[in-house]
């Protein structure tokens, strides 16, 4: 059995939050470049040369890549050998996410209650907290910080089980359609296909978590992420809307078992200021 | 390539008459940051100057010792549609935001003659460094929501939608 101080939890969601709000992931900037190489818009083409830019002086000036600075959505994958001592999970990562948020200059979006806009939390808690048990005596903390404009463009769907697949393909391509201009593209797309209505928003929030370029390790679920890819891209929707062939950086596929009559598809839509970073205790 | 063009804020219809969608500007002058809290709170009376202003639909994060301002990228501007042509009405320039205007926008935008500019959202940092000073203005309460008034220098645009009704996203 290994023992894990909360607080050290805490001081460690601290530091994602700092890291992920301020540091552009190579895996995103690499994308990036590849498109700036392939987009034939010259408005998209300098949209995502300011968005390199952009980075640049983020990663430098310790500045957040965007104002909208998200919601702190945590997985944890918690060893089965690990023992938190001296508090408890959900209130370290609150902790670690309070503190983040308060010493960065990161912008609090949270509202108490959802019907009453005044009543910010101040310090961009709750957390949405995803925990996990899974074997050894590791934890694993993933910090996503999600903004609302991509957020809000998101899908779900509960299919019939007879759904042909060109009918799924039109549902993803029409979220995407629909977000259009307002969910700040160019897009990293999630899709979760199967386990029940709960679980599938899940799985398309996780799907966003697969780096951007590896694409899934089923050769099916791989070529139908291209093709998918390839569509979106040939939308003419483009960097910030503005036509162009980058609406898309990567569509990530994640599926699960289901009720043999349910076809549950979800599509979470992601902006380019991906911000996503995981630590190891 | 459009051309590159220089405004200056408060605007004055002749400038922005000749305008075009797909215009590149750099934007020069003082602006207002307004988005959804802020909007609602002033209805028709901004606690601004309102004739010939640029509004931003935005919302920056805190500003660390040292900074002007933090971040200050835009948000999606149609949760402002339904505001918006009672501001044109009173002489409301130009909007700075992301993403696609009502048709109702854009009718008061042709009647009144004003702009819609976007700016790359997301890239929010690099909008920070075209803010040369910044105060509240109105509404402290409001935190990040807050009314700033903001002096901005080439803060970098694209004309989306026209005074005359063009509009790039169409």
């Amino acid at each position: 059995m290994r023992e894990i101080e909360a607080k050290k939890i805490a001081s460690t969601v601290r530091d994602l939050c700092l890291e992920a709000n301020t540091n552009l992931s190579e895996d995103i900037l690499a994308a990036l470049n590849k498109a700036l190489a392939r987009e034939t818009s010259p408005s998209g083409r300098e949209i995502i040369r300011q968005i390199l830019q952009n980075a640049v002086i983020a990663k430098k000036e310790k500045l957040p890549i965007c104002q909208d600075t998200g919601t702190a959505i945590v997985f944890v994958e918690i060893g089965q050998d690990v023992r938190i001592i001296n508090g408890l999970l959900v209130e370290a990562v609150n902790e670690g996410v309070s503190q983040g948020y308060r010493t960065g200059f990161l912008r609090k979006s949270q509202v108490a209650d959802p019907l009453d806009r005044n009543s910010n939390t101040c310090d961009n808690t709750p957390a949405i907290i995803h925990s996990e048990l899974v074997p050894g005596e590791e934890l694993k903390i993933g910090l996503l910080c999600k903004g609302g404009g991509a957020e809000n463009r998101s899908a779900l769907k509960m299919f019939n089980p007879a759904t042909s697949q060109t009918e799924i393909d039109e549902f993803i391509i029409q979220t995407v359609k629909n977000a259009g201009p307002n969910a700040c593209p160019p897009l990293i797309v999630g899709v979760g296909i199967g386990s029940n209505f709960d679980g599938v928003a899940l799985l398309a929030k996780k799907a966003l978590l697969r780096p951007v370029g590896r694409h899934a390790s089923s050769p099916f679920t791989a070529k139908w992420e291209k093709a998918l890819l390839n569509r979106i891209n040939s939308l003419n929707v483009g960097p910030m809307g503005l036509g162009g062939t980058t609406t898309a950086l990567a569509v990530n596929i994640e599926k699960r078992p289901c009720h043999i009559s349910s076809l549950p598809v979800a599509v979470n839509i992601e902006c380019h200021a991906h911000r996503y970073k995981e630590a190891r205790l | 390539m459009p051309k590159l063009k220089i405004i200056q804020a408060p605007l004055d219809t002749k400038i922005v008459t000749s305008l075009r969608a797909g215009d590149k500007v750099l934007i020069n002058g003082t602006i207002f940051t307004a988005r959804d809290a802020a909007h609602l709170k002033f209805g028709t009376k901004p606690p601004f100057p309102i004739k010939g202003s640029i509004i931003y639909y935005a919302s920056p994060t805190p500003t660390p010792p040292g900074k002007i301002i933090g971040s200050i990228g835009p948000t999606t501007s149609s949760r402002m549609d339904t505001f918006s042509p009672a501001l044109l009405k009173l002489g409301l320039k130009g909007m700075i935001g992301k993403g696609e205007r009502s048709r109702e926008v854009i009718a008061a935008m042709k009647k009144y003659k004003a702009v819609y500019l976007v700016v790359p959202g997301g890239v929010a940092a690099l909008l920070s460094k075209h803010v040369t000073k910044s105060k509240v203005r109105a509404y402290p309460e409001l935190g990040s929501e807050a009314v700033y008034e903001l002096s901005v220098r080439e803060l970098p645009a694209i004309v989306a939608i026209d005074s005359k009704g063009n509009n790039l996203f169409a």
